[in-house]
């Protein structure tokens, strides 16, 4: 089933006519009817958790929006989709940049948010022409602007470009860049909820979580809560990529076995060559990584499936995370060790610098697993390694730092063989990567 | 070089700053700096961010943290084509350490460095968000994807050839 | 204002009742030293400071009374404020103590260890903290971080390697000044401050950043090299300045003023800033309204008996560098100020030479 992309290969979707043909802006006129807590209600019985990446319930989130009379209120959108792994909010904006629009609309009618905001990453450079565009032409049909369908709600959307920082997908740092600022995350509290943007109370949400305001109204928020499985309800967007045969983006319902999604021909159609699977990221970069036997079953035996509770079950020690769905796979001839290394080093490239942990922290992780990765780490590196990862997480103002953290550590609790091969064969790991037991074939389920 | 946007651009600038409420022209920072980048040579010199301070009436060391802070922002020239090849985790699945090497040995750079004729500047960079079509680089405003050594020849010999489109 | 209401918060089992609104760390200053978290960044007098460095971390084990559930994180003591029957562990927390371990240990692998050759030794937060919470010996086995140079100024000496980024020095500028000049520049590790032009930092107050910089990044020029600190005898001293409160410490050797700072507090702020006159250009006694001793209270060195009670490493020098050191002099033969016998705190007055005479 499909709620987003149902329509995404209808030809000339991205503009207005096609969209509006194939049922677009029915959430917005049926939402301007209803009052503005109803439509949070909607939210909330649709079970809707945050896309970025946290799960956060949105309906809740909209909830804790302070009201304050006489001071504007902002809904903000995320849309500086930056985690490795990550290119569904690229996807949607490019393709149904109306689909964000009438999300937007309609949430910011909940909000009341007469100034909404899409903060997008720079580099995705060309997009806001196409989200301009998108603009325009609800403007132009009477969708945005001044008195909307004669409701007496005004709203503006405006694009707001980035200049490339990672950090400033963290909310409150992408409130400092949209206030002009370096990308600093802001200590909490206070929450943008009470004191966002420009001081005003402030709601900031993910390009697919706003999409998906538009289903949950067309349909109500009691029939999509009960699409999915417990309390993952809905449909989500998945960025396959890596050792793929059919990368790409796909809309998932959440009762999807990660074997089906990896290995179907109707979804990632398996592992080029014919290889082994190894290891996976499911949900982005800074989520714990897992070699195959865990990914495709739990420590208890059960199918695990592609949604947050299932993706998450085992914890830490032999789970991982839904987070964003940036489904990274890994095929036996790659190295866990360097591709540590590489994420190592966008985590330091990323970090904005302003507290301690995570400003000395990030290099050094960076610089132990390059030494390691080309031959000269010992085998104290390792421990040291965990030492460091171990003393960021938590301990930083941002979650820069546990997602910093987070894929050293779970690289070292499931391959640590791996690290310490490199350390035992330091000439023979210079000149190749270096693949290790963990295959789906073999299903080693470790205790 | 005369520091000063045309008029036609001005009335962006204007347009920009009435996207923010009254006295938080400092949001306009960014896009404006985008603006000012693309005007005068693809890098902010310091003359280029003092101007932009005055149009917002900031202290210029105000543009200076934020412009150093981002990293589209050039503060140093770069060549007339800046090839940003993607780097992270999925891209160096797909091979980018190769595209990066091949690369350099074809312009006969370094990343980070320019080529003598001002075309080409090498820039490795992080994930920049088409982790399903590696390995890719961004050539000005349009992402290269699924690239190949005989795409980067044929990428190259349009940019000498004034053909490759970056705006 | 008696109307507020007084919440009741424990630090390591020490109750103390403050105003709503107030933070742990305050709260934990006003229980006293021995239960006060580290600051580095956090400076009450300047506004929005916090938060940054991570050493004033605490543990809040019972939320309040009526949440009595425990914060799953460890807490910014200096930006989080309290609840009524909070309860914090700071010294008795282990967890606490090894994060706070581990911050020292991150704030310490780029920064030089240049303490023989530098200004701030004695007087440093960060000697301070590395002496309580920190370990002898790095495991950082990289090339340290290094900048490139930079002036802010012919009274001003930016040191950039020893900075911690703790943003006092950009928020004094903000805060004192009208038109701040310099800044943190790039980011992640490379973040520094300057003022990227090599512009001379200039306003009447910007002399105050010497006193915020809780390490040798920021010093003054004036006093450069001079003299080390403990050798010197602080001294209450003011006088009549139109632009500031005229109330300094100077730092005298005999009749000679060495340098002028800010009196500062217990916890290491100043009660008032002054300006740069005063500062730099009154380096006569004669300047000056002498009104006795100052105590210095908890700082290194210079504070008489601040280390007493503390836990010293127990490796001998040999240990901790895997060799014997090679001493090029015994400084106590040919010194006659380093002497175990005079404490420079109970001399009454400036100390003299004769008061370091051996054959006295």
């Amino acid at each position: 089933m499909k709620l987003l992309l149902e329509n995404a290969h209808i030809e000339g979707i991205r503009f207005f006519e096609a969209y509006r043909k194939h049922g677009g802006y029915r959430s917005v006129e049926k939402a301007l009817k209803m009052s503005p807590a109803e439509i949070v209600e909607e939210v909330k019985k649709s079970g809707l958790r945050g896309r970025g990446g946290a799960g956060f319930p949105t309906g809740l989130k909209w909830s804790f929006l302070a009201k304050p009379e006489g001071i504007p209120r902002h809904l903000v959108c995320n849309a500086d989709e930056s985690e490795p792994g990550t290119f569904k909010d690229r996807y949607l904006m490019e393709f149904l940049p109306h689909l964000l629009i009438e999300g937007l609309i309609t949430s910011s009618y909940a909000l009341g948010s007469n100034a909404t905001y899409i903060y997008i990453r720079g580099e995705y450079a060309w997009i806001p022409d196409i989200l301009e565009q998108a603009i325009q032409e609800a403007k132009n049909n009477g969708f945005l602007g001044k008195n909307i369908l004669g409701s007496g709600f005004d709203c503006e959307i405006y694009v707001h470009r980035g200049a490339g920082a990672y950090i400033c997908g963290e909310e409150t740092a992408l409130i400092e860049s949209l206030e002009g600022k370096r990308g600093n995350p802001r200590i909490k509290p206070p929450f943008p909820a009470v004191q966002g943007v420009w001081m005003r109370p402030t709601v900031v949400n993910n390009v697919e979580t706003l999409a998906a305001i538009v289903p949950i109204i067309n349909m109500g928020g009691e029939e999509y809560g009960k699409i999915g499985v417990g309390k993952s309800t809905g449909t989500k967007l998945i960025s396959a990529c890596g050792n793929l045969n059919k990368p790409g983006v796909y809309e998932i319902p959440f009762d999807l076995s990660v074997e089906d999604f990896i290995y179907s021909d109707e979804w990632c159609g398996g592992i080029p060559k014919g290889k082994k699977l190894k290891a996976c990221i499911p949900g982005g970069s800074s989520v714990p990584i897992l070699p195959a036997n865990l990914l495709l079953t739990t420590a208890k035996g059960e199918k695990r499936l592609m949604n947050y509770e299932s993706l998450s079950d085992g914890g830490f020690q032999t789970g991982s995370m839904l987070g964003s769905g940036g489904f990274i796979v890994l095929d036996e001839d790659q190295c866990v060790v360097k591709h540590t290394m590489t994420l190592a080093h966008f985590y330091m490239h990323e970090s904005c610098g302003q507290c301690s942990p995570c400003r000395e922290g990030t290099g050094w992780m960076w610089r132990i697993l390059k030494n390691i990765e080309q031959g000269k780490g010992k085998m104290e590196d390792i421990d040291l390694l965990w030492d460091v990862q171990r003393r960021i997480e938590g301990n930083t103002i941002c979650p820069l730092g546990d997602a910093a953290a987070w894929p050293v550590a779970a690289a070292i609790r499931h391959f640590r063989d791996e690290f310490e091969w490199h350390v035992l064969n330091p000439e023979e790991a210079q000149v190749r990567n270096f693949g290790l037991a963990h295959y789906a074939d073999e299903l080693l389920i470790q205790n | 070089m005369n520091i000063q946007f045309s008029e036609e651009k001005l009335n962006k600038v204007k347009e920009i700053i009435a996207r923010y409420p009254e006295g938080k022209q400092k949001s306009a920072l960014l896009p404006l700096l985008h603006l000012a980048q693309d005007e005068f040579g693809g890098w902010l010199d310091v003359p280029v961010m003092d101007y932009v301070a005055e149009l917002l009436q900031l202290k210029p060391i105000e543009v200076y943290e934020v412009a150093t802070f981002y990293t589209m922002f050039n503060t140093k020239p770069v060549g007339k084509y800046l090839l940003e090849v993607c780097k992270t985790g999925p891209c160096m699945l797909n091979g980018s350490d190769d595209i990066i090497k091949y690369i350099e040995e074809k312009l006969g750079i370094k990343p980070g460095e320019t080529t003598p004729d001002g075309m080409f500047t090498l820039k490795p960079a992080e994930c920049l968000g088409a982790c399903g079509y590696a390995p890719m680089m961004q050539l000005g405003k349009f992402y290269k994807e699924h690239l190949t050594k005989e795409k980067i020849d044929a990428l190259i010999d349009e940019c000498r050839e004034g053909k490759a489109k970056i705006n | 204002m008696s109307d507020q209401p007084l919440f009741k918060v424990t630090i390591d089992n020490v109750t103390v009742e403050v105003p709503a609104g107030t933070t742990i760390l305050q709260a934990a200053r006003q229980a006293g030293p021995e239960v006060a978290p580290p600051a580095m960044c956090y400076y009450s007098k300047l506004e929005g400071s916090g938060g940054k460095c991570r050493t004033c971390l605490v543990e809040v084990s019972k939320g309040s009374e009526k949440d009595p559930r425990p914060m799953p994180k460890l807490v910014a003591s200096c930006r989080t404020t309290v609840m009524d029957g909070m309860e914090v562990k700071n010294y008795t927390s282990e967890r606490v103590l090894d994060a706070r371990a581990g911050v020292v240990e991150f704030l310490l692998i780029n920064h030089p260890l240049d303490c023989p050759i530098c200004d701030q030794a004695g007087e440093c937060h960060l000697q301070d903290l590395a002496y309580e919470h920190g370990k002898a010996g790095t495991r950082y086995e990289f090339q340290r971080r290094t900048f490139e140079k930079h002036t802010l100024g012919d009274k001003i000496q930016l040191h950039m390697t020893r900075c911690i980024l703790c943003y006092r020095c950009v928020m004094v500028a903000d805060q004192l000044t009208k038109k701040r000049e310099h800044g943190v520049l790039d980011r992640g590790e490379h973040a520094e401050i300057t003022s990227y032009l090599e512009k001379n930092l200039d306003n009447e107050f910007i002399g105050n950043v010497i006193d915020v910089c809780p390490v040798g990044a920021l010093t003054d020029k004036t006093f450069r090299f001079k003299n080390r600190v403990w050798f010197l005898k602080p001294l209450n001293a003011h006088r009549d300045c139109e632009k500031c409160c005229g109330k300094v410490t100077l730092w005298n050797r005999g009749d000679e003023v060495f340098r002028v700072t800010a009196r500062k507090d217990q916890w290491g702020e100043v009660e008032d800033w002054i300006c740069n006159d005063c500062r730099f250009d009154k380096k006569k006694t004669s300047d000056w309204v002498i009104e006795g001793p100052r105590e210095i209270a908890r700082h290194s060195v210079i504070s008489a008996n601040k280390y007493i009670g503390l836990k010293k490493p127990t490796e001998t020098i040999d240990e901790v560098i895997g060799k014997k050191p090679r001493l090029f002099m015994d400084i106590n033969k040919v010194s006659g100020v380093n002497r175990k016998d005079i404490d420079l705190s109970l001399i009454e007055g400036p100390a003299h030479s004769i008061d370091f005479d051996k054959d006295k």
